[in-house]
């Protein structure tokens, strides 16, 4: 199993990146941008085949942050489009990330029920 | 023919200066513990106002600054012939609603955060027109429902910039009549849009800046007025990083002294309240020119005053499209006889 | 005929006034937000961590407790979003709030609370992927481009 202290260690380290692009790019790269920009280049490091070795590291550390997320969605295309051609390549992804984006869905639709917006 | 009433590139004088006689303030709870909460009428514990939503909050506010500017004057809604508001929203929302309660004839208009000048103005104008009588100008906006329609929803975790300003929860309302009572709106200078190339949604103060010292340069030269002749200038909502600027200018063109200069914005809050560069919106500048600075007038404690609102005048849609931020800024002259 | 030179002078307002106002533009506080980022960032990382491993311990397949893993982190960040403390957290953490997959949580919830005063289907439902909907359209796109490629070497 991984050990706790390099989960802290990489996350932080991924995510100390996002504050340094954010802090010297200010005010052109925004929290949106930053969410696209983990995905889409954690889905591209992924499909290269050099995101794996850092899950093996870091466990959590690397599958957390949205990166992971992106790393998610390209393995599960990749392991698709090998079983099932074209049709698992469209597939794939969502279908390794849905427990995931349906969550984010349920649970921000109830939240939205039960609570208001403090102010 | 030049205009009789017209003076230079910008400014207009009033041959009768139309006074204002009557005025109230509302601030929401965290304007209410800033420096100058004990300076307005009310100070409101909630920011919903008991409404549901926060437009029908602002909304009402509005109203209720309307009602209690004409009720300290005696009057009832019916007494005044135009109401004259605008606020922050899609529409102009707020002041739609407000007008379609209050039911007496209504001009909209829109001048961003430089809105409680812009009313002034024409409401002067009206009066020196001789189309009517009594008029009231008004302004409001409210922290919530504009960070709803200008940033992020409330709840997202994001970092403010430290030059970022914090809308105001406030409303402003002066009632303008003919007649010899309080202070008087002698002049005012109505500005030129400025668009310095700045794009920064979250650094309004510097895109505001040169507006400011541009009108205020226009309305010195078109009245051949000394730079301290006004015994305080106050710009709308600049904030602390706009204020810094617009002095570097004020020393470059030599115009306004220190003493004789300060910012609504970095007034109405205290640094300690985590606003990062100060106050902003409609509210800003009309709650302290309606509390403190026309108490102030009213003791003697200030004669010549020069209200400067500034606007800045982007839109969601036109941020996204990378457009840079127009800005515009128009002074009121009021002073004491 | 002096366009050119009317610009020319325009860019060089423009850049003297940019300079003055990077000069006096507060800049943020690098050195504590790097901190912040890291701290923070680390310890939501590390706290999926524990929740991966126990539920391994429990007997799961590492796949399944990686996805129950994300599912756990989503509600408690849905909850904390709820409850008004979420910011409170990323104005301090910044980054080490946005990059872990509850910020994405985050973003999608903050909305669906914005807009429940437009209605459950215009407001909550049209409006909850405003500021995440981009990274599912990425995130989609990237994933079905690799799929393919992949089919195709």
């Amino acid at each position: 199993m991984v050990p706790l202290y390099m989960s802290f260690f990489v996350g932080g380290i991924l995510c100390l990146i996002g504050q340094m692009i954010m802090d010297f790019t200010k005010p052109k790269i925004t929290p949106g941008h930053i969410l696209v920009g983990y995905i889409t280049i954690g889905a591209i490091i992924s499909g290269l085949g050099l995101y794996q070795p850092l899950v093996d590291i870091a466990g959590a550390g690397a599958t957390v942050p949205l990166s992971g997320f992106g790393h998610l969605l390209a393995q599960g295309a990749i392991e698709a489009a090998d079983k099932r051609g074209v049709l698992g390549a469209f597939s794939g992804g969502v279908e390794a990330t849905a427990a995931g984006i349906t969550a984010a869905i349920v649970f921000g639709y109830v939240a939205a029920v039960l609570f208001n917006p403090k102010s | 023919m030049a205009a009789p009433k017209k003076r230079g590139m910008q400014t207009i004088v009033f041959d009768n200066p139309p006074c204002l006689t009557s005025w109230a303030s509302i601030v929401g709870p965290k304007e209410g513990e800033g420096p100058w909460g004990n300076s307005f009428d009310v100070r409101l514990n909630d920011n919903l106002l008991g409404e549901k939503t926060w437009e029908k909050a602002e909304s009402k506010l509005l109203q209720d600054t309307v009602s209690l500017a004409l009720s300290k004057r005696g009057f009832e809604i019916d007494d005044v012939e135009v109401f004259l508001a605008g606020d922050l929203l899609n529409q102009l929302a707020s002041a739609n609603f407000a007008a379609r309660t209050l039911n007496i004839p209504f001009l909209g208009l829109y001048g961003a955060c430089s809105t409680m000048a812009e009313s002034l103005i024409v409401g002067a104008m009206i009066l020196d027109g001789g189309f009517c009588e009594r008029v009231i100008a008004a302004t409001s906006s409210h922290h919530y429902s504009a960070e709803r329609q200008y940033r992020f929803p409330v709840e997202q975790g994001v970092q403010r910039s430290l030059t970022a300003q914090w809308t105001v929860t406030g409303s402003g309302a002066v009632v303008l009549e003919k007649g010899v009572l309080g202070p008087k709106i002698k002049s005012a200078t109505i500005g030129k849009i400025v668009d310095r190339g700045q794009d920064d949604a979250n650094n309004m103060g510097a895109a505001m800046a040169p507006v400011a010292s541009d009108t205020i340069k226009m309305h010195h030269l078109d009245l051949n007025l000394q730079p301290d002749y006004y015994d305080l200038v106050i710009t709308g909502d600049l904030g602390s990083v706009g204020a810094a600027l617009v002095r570097q200018l004020f020393n470059r063109d030599g115009l306004v002294p220190k003493p004789n200069y300060s910012d609504c914005g970095i007034l109405i809050f205290d640094e300690k309240q985590d606003v990062h560069a100060g106050g902003s919106g409609c509210g800003c500048s009309a709650v302290m020119l309606c509390g403190p600075l026309l108490a102030k007038m009213q003791r003697g404690e200030l004669n010549k005053l020069l209200f400067v609102a500034t606007g800045a005048l982007m839109s969601p849609t036109t941020t996204f499209q990378g457009e840079t931020i127009p800005c515009i800024a128009h002074a009121v002259a009021i002073e004491n006889q | 005929m002096n366009m050119p030179q009317n610009e020319g002078l325009k860019n060089a307002e423009k850049a003297e006034y940019d300079s003055m106002v990077s000069q006096i533009s507060p800049k943020p506080t690098y050195l504590k937000n790097f901190l912040w980022a890291f701290v923070i960032g680390g310890l939501i990382c590390m706290t999926g961590q524990i929740i991966l491993n126990s539920l391994i311990k429990s007997g799961m397949d590492l796949k399944a407790a990686g996805s129950m893993t994300s599912v756990i982190l989503i509600f408690l960040a849905a909850l904390f979003t709820g409850l008004g403390l979420y910011d409170e957290l990323a104005k301090k953490a910044g980054a080490g709030t946005i990059v872990p997959i509850t910020g994405f949580a985050n973003a999608i919830v903050a909305s669906a609370m914005e807009f429940k005063r437009e209605g459950y289907i215009f407001g909550v439902g049209a409006r909850i992927f405003t500021v995440a909907g981009p990274t599912l359209v990425f995130g989609f796109v990237i994933s079905v481009i690799i799929g393919l490629i992949k089919f195709l070497i």
